[in-house]
């Protein structure tokens, strides 16, 4: 059988140097190379050049001074808002993990085929209409005289006071990023080899044991891909914390927002950003490295 | 028998030149009235509300003109987003009183005829010569409206007694119920009425900005979020905030009139005064429409539709301005206490001492207010 991807063709970039490039090839790469460069490496530079900038009479100067930086780190708020950003949004991902698992579980091997078409396309449908209006809808389900309020108290429970709480930031937060990881996670247990999963239950695998030892080590890396980017959307996300969280305890989003509400301290916004930016690197990074990373005994 | 020819037809014109006249005169008519009814744009910076069509319509249409509002929140953001434009971007600059000054240092604002606006006709003495809003002799700005900041509250849980002093937010019954309108000016402003400062709410030297500062910490447990205008708006409306520091009538108002039991007072250690004025971009090639309008505003139907803001309610400045609204909406006159002899009535309160014009910190930055801000929200 021919391997999938043939070694007899040269690639573009090949180091042999007499292999001139192909520009044709090359041509078609631009465009994502250009996307990138101008929409990401640029901003990110420029963002990192500001961080440096001061703000004098509501305007950015240039400079290069390092008090946005030390005026951001010594300050308690600052790492106040880190570590309950980076609380939230780690409770946001183990919550959503937990939750999608069972529906991706059943999707992934109980449904047919045309449910699991059917489920995909419905768990897609919550990204057509605006986040910010899903997060509103939230308002009537779970203010004091609110639909779930309602409901308890026709079995004498409540009324609760979820709008403005943790719990409401991570309703918010599953709003934004439980469909995404339910289909990934779908798509992920999907494509495991079914044979496998027969072969240990007639090994005498237990049911919850196959999962642990068969389904989970098997779709290790799509489980990660989703917790990524899981906290990734929710580590970065203003309008749950802001609009149902009540700002409580304002995470990096929302400390971003005050830090150029007063005084246009952009260069500071920068700050806080970047550190943003790097956590975020490190998280995914080494997520990636845990996804890929070969088993004991693994060719 | 005769038959007219098309060349003995109006002016001697054979058909042919007469349609060919014709259609050049309805192909270019609308060119022509088009050019002679141009529309003129006026660039508005504003606060939400002012360039909307229950302000602006009426005069819009009699004066064939279109406001191209730009909508900010919070003097600093005005200031940014003048700063960061060419100059004569904004005809028109609606700003909090406070920072007419800056605006003013920053060349960013024309120099107003006095005489051109009705400054005799002043409800109180101080709107003639408003603090910030001259400078060497010279007007820089015109009063437009106010709007005075105490306790509101949800009637429900807070009695009218209660709500005459500051101190009805530590109430127990009420932890997790307070509300912050997310800007630190006006709370931490109330916290230092609160703490006794009285008209030297701004000036506060250390020990009084420290005792502010801890005054404000000792309320953080009663609080039960920190909103945006639509987050408070819904915070009172939906019941879950029972009491708002930072705020007044400018969102009681509308949410009172939607028949929302809630209701906001001056207390007795007193209220804050927003303010809110009209100035002529520097630069502007529109300067005269931009006057014209102002003048418009001043006028008792201008005063009436600014009073009656959609967006936010706020008292009138002129005297003819009351009147007129007083004859046109008796009901909102009453609600908002704009009648002589109104124990609430605003000029009254400020005659009174009871209120003292919103400004900025004066022995402190307003860095190190956000920064105690962020640590008070954050605590």
């Amino acid at each position: 059988m021919a391997a999938p991807f043939s070694q007899t063709r040269e690639s573009p970039m090949s180091s042999n140097p007499e292999q001139r490039p192909n520009l044709y090839a090359l041509t078609w790469r631009l465009p994502i190379i250009f996307w990138q460069l101008i929409f990401f490496v640029g901003p990110v530079l420029f963002m990192v050049a500001m961080s440096f900038f001061l703000v004098k009479n509501y305007r950015m100067t240039e400079a290069f001074e390092f008090v946005n930086w030390s005026r951001m780190l010594t300050r308690g708020f600052f790492w106040d808002s880190y570590w309950y950003t980076i609380g939230i949004a780690t409770l946001s991902t183990v919550c959503a993990m937990c939750i999608a698992f069972p529906a991706a579980f059943a999707l992934a091997f109980r449904a047919s085929e045309s449910t699991q078409r059917w489920a995909i396309f419905l768990l897609i449908i919550p990204f057509f209409t605006s986040y910010l209006v899903r997060t509103f809808s939230w308002f009537v389900i779970l203010s004091e005289s609110g639909v779930v309020n309602a409901m308890l108290g026709y079995v004498g429970l409540g009324p609760y006071t979820m709008l403005n709480t943790n719990f409401g930031t991570l309703v918010g937060y599953m709003t934004l990023t439980l469909p995404l990881v339910v289909i990934l996670q779908t798509v992920t247990m999907a494509n495991i080899d079914k044979n496998l999963i027969e072969a240990a239950r007639n090994l005498g695998c237990s049911p919850l044991r196959t999962i642990w030892q068969v389904i989970i080590p098997l779709s290790k890396t799509g489980l990660i891909i989703a917790a990524i980017f899981c906290f990734i959307l929710s580590f970065g996300d203003f309008v749950a914390p802001f609009y149902l969280g009540g700002s409580q305890e304002p995470t990096l989003p929302i400390l971003i927002l005050d830090t150029t509400k007063s005084g246009q301290q952009w260069p500071r916004a920068a700050v806080v950003a970047i550190m943003m930016m790097v956590t975020l690197f490190a998280i995914a990074f080494t997520g990636i490295a845990l996804a890929y990373r070969k088993g004991k005994g693994a060719k | 028998m005769y038959r007219p020819t098309v060349t003995s037809s109006l002016f001697g014109l054979n058909r042919r030149q007469l349609l060919k006249a014709g259609g050049a005169a309805v192909l270019t008519t609308p060119f022509v009235s088009r050019a002679w009814a141009a529309t003129t744009e006026i660039n508005m910076l504003a606060w939400y509300g002012h360039g909307e069509p229950d302000v602006v319509a009426e005069y819009e249409e009699a004066n064939n003109v279109k406001f191209v509002p730009k909508y900010y929140a919070g003097g600093d953001n005005m200031l940014a987003l003048i700063a960061q434009s060419p100059p004569g971007t904004y005809d028109l600059i609606l700003s909090d009183a406070e920072f007419v000054q800056q605006l003013n240092a920053a060349g960013y604002i024309e120099e107003m005829n006095a005489a051109d606006y009705p400054l005799d006709d002043m409800l109180h003495e101080d709107f003639s010569q408003f603090p910030g809003h001259w400078a060497d002799g010279k007007m820089y700005s015109m009063i437009l409206r106010g709007g005075h900041l105490g306790v509101s509250y949800n009637k429900n849980s807070v009695t009218e007694e209660e709500a005459q002093s500051y101190a009805c937010f530590w109430k127990p019954e009420l932890e997790g119920k307070v509300g912050h309108f997310d800007w630190h000016l006006p709370t931490l402003g109330m916290m230092s009425l609160y703490d006794g400062n009285g008209a030297g709410l701004w000036d506060l030297n250390d020990d009084q900005w420290a005792k502010v500062q801890e005054t404000t910490m000792s309320l953080r447990k009663q609080v039960g979020g920190f909103f945006d205008y639509g987050g408070t708006f819904n915070g009172l409306k939906n019941g879950e905030m029972q009491a708002m520091c930072g705020i007044g009538d400018w969102i009681t108002g509308v949410l009172e009139k939607d028949g929302a039991p809630v209701a906001s007072v001056i207390p007795k250690e007193g209220g804050i005064q927003f303010t809110e004025s009209y100035s002529i971009g520097k630069g502007s090639e529109k300067a005269d429409e931009a006057k014209k309008f102002i003048q418009y505003m001043m006028s008792p139907a201008g005063q009436v539709k600014s009073a009656q803001m959609a967006a936010y309610p706020g008292f009138c400045v002129t005297k003819a301005g009351r009147a007129a609204l007083i004859e046109a909406d008796m009901a909102e006159a009453k609600r908002s206490h704009q009648i002589d002899g109104d124990s609430q009535d605003p000029i009254t309160l400020i005659k009174e001492g009871r209120i003292h014009y919103r400004d900025i910190p004066q022995q402190q930055t307003l860095e190190d207010w956000n920064d105690f801000w962020s640590e008070y929200k954050s605590a």
